[in-house]
């Protein structure tokens, strides 16, 4: 008897499970309609940096510029709380360069006052993290109008695009567009929002961090143009994310390198050993 | 457990005499993986695929101790614990970099051996013992790496894990309690954390046991060859060292090869940028996605969308996810047909294709958002998976006229009417 039906078993349960999907495949769908960030969100810029493809290096001058930027503009708001003052170093600072940056930091480490135990604030030194602009959650958000603005450590390596997508963000501000307007009659931006069309929804809440050309003055002679700090500042963040990258390239040469010779070799030592061995 | 013409261990060395006298340890290795174990002489280049296999294992296991050493799993410091691996450790982030691209590498040799025993046949009898524990092996590794993508605690971490556990809640009545227990808590947590580190540290463990028992089963009847023909005698195989080390050997080196690229230059492409965010229960990704070696899976757990004989989508989604893969262990009994190789079964060696392009298109929709036309499509593809395996074999199998198979390995080497000598045997 089981003899029998056995052969059905399978047949009869792979019917069940495209039956299934069958009835889900004609079932009825609400029709979506277009949203104006289904078209008019924009890819990012195509930005080109020196530490991109295999050799890339990360350019240590346009990493200062950045930090500049960092520590003059964006820091007003967004921590960077994974990295260390200690870390500058590996962008070209000098021991008493960033002893002095620790030092003279817009905002203090949190610590306590040796007498008395009460909660208390001390100058940064070099082996300490960059201390964030405000004290916690609720305080940064009540500075930016319920907006939280993301720390900054990992950014690069946290939205799609990287480097690139932070470039094409901070210099896309941009006004509603007419034809938005025109084919959107409802679309608005909110009270407090921005328009910005490589942001995900097309409303950011940061508002635009980079206005005018020479908001930074740069030491080493760079114009500092909104496209010169843009580039300068997400090459920067892209150090911050990923300060082992140029250990990661070196280091991947010299392994690749190694394994194509030492795998030649295998090859031969393979055709050798199987030689007049058909098969 | 081998064929009489294998070679013996003969050692000449007084102390692996003795050794071989105490705890004959060379002897078992001389005679798994040694000139003790007669290979079929015409495996290609998709037999390598095991050992590769087990180089990953080793490569996850060596990085992932080390890793252990500087990782803390506290929900509160998971994440930073990561970073502080990636900066502040002496070559951590090419530890963690390894161990990341190491789980992606290991599923793409996995997926590859799978798929070479489907297009080869070596599921079937005597092998389904082999099978059977490679799909132990398989969802074991499945487990191992859902739970490993959760310990660095970033966004995608929690909410896969939040997705994944709550497929639990999807078994009528107990459901939810289940999945209470399984996580401890309402939603994952520190204990949901904690455990995972326990368990994803344990089962990698537990795969290497089952590999020895994958091994131990494939070696009663010998492996599977292209041919899909039996071994007649010793004309056919080789022992396994030197020629099947050799070739094994070329093969680690170039799958060494792509891993460092893909380590070295490109080590977040097969990640996702939201892991890069510490893990918040309050806010939602706008996308969840798991890892792209459950896209395909995942896929088919979306695809369910209607309540079709009563019983709940979601329930439907979550049971034929799992038969996706529970399928696997009934398939040498699935397919009835008595020869193995596609080479010479024309109506399987078209469907076994048009199933690759099917997974790989499951996998393009399991990466992409629920919106149409990715629904719709996701749905025709996962029917055509489940018709494939539980229709479309056992037709092919009735129908199918196969060719004519050769009568042995040695002649479908040298064409008919071969002998030893033409082999490259000294004439003895």
């Amino acid at each position: 008897m089981l003899r029998f039906f056995a052969p059905f078993i399978a047949p009869v349960v792979g019917a069940l499970f495209v039956l299934a999907l069958g009835c889900a495949f004609f079932s009825h769908r609400d029709p979506t309609a277009l949203q104006p960030a289904d078209k008019y969100h924009r890819e990012p810029n195509e930005v080109h940096y020196s530490f991109e493809g295999p050799l890339g290096r990360y350019d240590r001058q346009q990493l200062q510029r950045g930090f500049q930027v960092y520590k003059e503009v964006c820091s007003a708001c967004h921590s960077m709380r994974l990295v260390a003052f200690r870390d500058l170093e590996e962008i070209g600072f000098t021991k008493p360069e960033v002893k002095a940056i620790a030092k003279n930091w817009a905002t203090e480490t949190p610590s306590i006052n040796p007498d008395t135990g009460e909660p208390a604030t001390r100058k940064p030194i070099p082996s300490d993290f960059i201390p964030g602009p405000y004290a916690n959650e609720t305080a940064a958000r009540a500075a930016n109008n319920n907006a939280l603005p993301p720390d900054m450590s990992l950014l690069a390596k946290a939205r799609e695009g990287g480097p690139a997508y932070i470039e094409s963000l901070v210099t896309g501000y941009e006004d509603v567009p007419a034809s938005l307007k025109k084919e959107f009659p409802d679309f608005q931006v909110p009270t407090g929002l921005h328009f910005n069309p490589y942001f995900a929804n097309l409303n950011i809440a940061m508002p635009p961090p980079l206005t005018s050309d020479g908001q930074v003055t740069y030491s080493d002679g760079t114009v500092a143009t909104r496209k010169q700090m843009a580039t300068d500042v997400s090459a920067f963040l892209m150090w911050a994310a990923e300060p082992k990258l140029e250990n990661r390239h070196r280091t991947g040469i010299a392994v690749v390198l190694y394994l194509l010779i030492a795998t030649g070799l295998v090859f031969a030592a393979y055709r050798n050993i199987w030689a007049g061995k058909k098969h | 457990m081998s064929f009489p013409w294998a070679e013996h261990y003969a050692p000449k060395n007084p102390f692996m005499r003795w050794m071989d006298e105490k705890l004959p340890l060379p002897r078992l290795v001389y005679n798994a993986v040694g000139a003790g174990y007669p290979v079929p002489r015409n495996l290609n280049y998709f037999w390598n695929f095991g050992v590769l296999a087990g180089a990953a294992l080793v490569i996850q296991i060596l990085t992932g101790v080390i890793l252990a050493m500087h990782y803390a799993a506290n929900g509160l410091v998971a994440f930073d614990s990561v970073e502080h691996i990636m900066r502040d450790v002496n070559s951590g982030w090419l530890i963690r970099y390894a161990h990341m691209n190491g789980a992606s590498f290991f599923f793409i040799v996995v997926y590859l051996h799978i798929f070479r025993g489907l297009y080869y046949g070596s599921y079937k009898a005597p092998r389904e013992m082999v099978w059977l524990l490679g799909v132990v092996i398989f969802l074991l590794m499945m487990a191992t790496a859902f739970m490993g993508y959760v310990l660095p605690w970033g966004q995608m971490s929690y909410w896969g894990a939040q997705v994944i556990t709550g497929f639990f809640s999807a078994i009528p009545v107990v459901g939810e309690p289940v999945r209470q227990w399984l996580l401890g808590g309402f939603a994952p947590d520190n204990a949901a954390l904690n455990r995972f580190f326990s368990l994803h540290y344990l089962l990698p463990f537990v795969i290497a046991a089952v590999i020895v028992l994958h091994i131990w089963s494939l070696h009663i009847p010998g492996s599977n060859n292209p041919t899909g023909v039996e071994v007649k005698g010793p004309q056919d195989t080789l022992p396994f060292h030197p020629y099947y080390t050799a070739k094994d050997g070329f093969g680690l080196g170039v799958f060494l090869i792509c891993y460092s690229l893909l380590l070295f230059f490109a080590p977040n492409a097969l990640g996702h940028p939201d892991n890069y965010i510490a893990a918040n229960p309050l806010s939602t990704p706008a996308h969840i996605v798991p890892e792209w070696y459950f896209w395909p899976f995942y896929a088919i757990l979306r695809a369910f969308t209607f309540d079709f004989l009563w019983v709940p989508a979601k329930l439907w989604g979550v049971v034929a996810m799992f038969s996706a893969i529970a399928l696997l262990f009934f398939l040498p009994w699935i397919d009835r047909s008595p020869i193995r190789s596609a080479r010479y079964r024309p109506m399987y060696r078209i469907a076994f294709w048009v199933l690759v392009a099917d997974v790989l298109l499951l996998g393009f929709i399991g990466k992409s958002p629920a919106v149409e036309p990715y629904v719709r499509i996701g749905q025709f593809a996962a029917a055509y998976y489940f018709a494939h395996f539980l229709i479309i074999i056992p037709l092919i199998a009735w129908a199918e006229k196969p060719l004519p198979l050769p009568n042995s390995i040695t002649e479908s080497v040298l064409g008919e009417g071969s002998d030893d000598a033409a082999l490259g045997h000294p004439a003895a």
